[in-house]
């Protein structure tokens, strides 16, 4: 997995990259966790270079959520498709979490 | 019977993850599983694979092996340890209808096996624990 963040004025984009898995989730973690650290609240997730997930992937993303909203924050996910999002339906991710086909649509909503 | 066998064996341990995913490659690409179910046998042997590394041996070292082979046209997979009883189908589904702040974080990989394999049992078997997971081909 590769992870890497870019602030735009409305959010901070973290773009993931590759497998979301039991080996990789914590390195998700731990960067989402410096970010909200660093002050950050506002979250775009773009996931459309994410190849693979499992529970191990969803609880980091559900944990990472929770925290964010702690802080009364707000994450969205982008460009959820394919077997990632055949999951995430499955799992009743795709209801929990406000999912965009685009990272623009998602800055605009964050935007106001 | 199961025919056409082929198996892996190492220690029950998170690091050999990518291990067991190239042989669950190998195995899809053998029986020409396509995208969609390969992809969910990967997420299917992952959650066994990893419940085993933290739950089956929690006083000592200890062994995960995989057969794989064809059985009545399907593909399957049998994960077997040596470690203590335990049934990851038996665990409680989530509440997959949750908020975000209500959903609890865990209990997921149990529910995930089953809906992403075509069958999937439990049986405990001279002091082993095996989960036998089928993949059907697509008609």
């Amino acid at each position: 997995m590769n992870i890497e963040a870019s602030k735009e004025s409305a959010a901070m984009v973290v773009t993931v990259t590759g497998r979301l898995d039991a080996v990789t989730f914590s390195g998700y973690e731990q960067k989402i966790n410096a970010l909200i650290a660093e002050g950050e609240t506002k979250f775009v997730i773009d996931l459309e270079k994410l190849e693979y997930i499992s529970s191990a992937g969803l609880r980091a993303l559900l944990a990472t959520a929770k925290r964010i909203k702690a802080k009364s924050g707000q994450i969205l996910l982008a460009n959820i498709s394919g077997p990632v999002k055949e999951v995430f339906d499955l799992s009743g991710f795709g209801t929990i979490f406000q999912l965009y086909d685009s990272v623009e649509s998602a800055l605009e909503i964050v935007a106001g | 019977m199961i025919s056409l066998m082929t198996t892996i064996t190492c220690s029950a341990q998170i690091e050999n993850l990518a291990k067991i995913e190239q042989f669950v490659d190998e195995c899809a690409e053998r029986f020409r599983l396509d995208a969609k179910k390969t992809f969910g046998l990967h997420v299917a042997v992952e959650e066994i694979f990893v419940n085993i590394c933290n739950y089956a041996y929690p006083d000592e070292a200890g062994l995960v092996s995989i057969l794989s082979g064809i059985e009545d046209n399907a593909l399957v997979l049998e994960i077997s340890d040596n470690g203590i009883p335990f049934n990851i189908l038996l665990l409680p589904e989530p509440d997959t209808s949750l908020g975000i702040e209500e959903r609890n974080v865990g209990g997921l990989g149990g529910y995930l096996i089953r809906k992403l394999t075509d069958d999937v049992s439990y049986r405990r078997e001279e002091g082993k624990n095996i989960l036998k997971l089928v993949m059907l081909p697509v008609s």
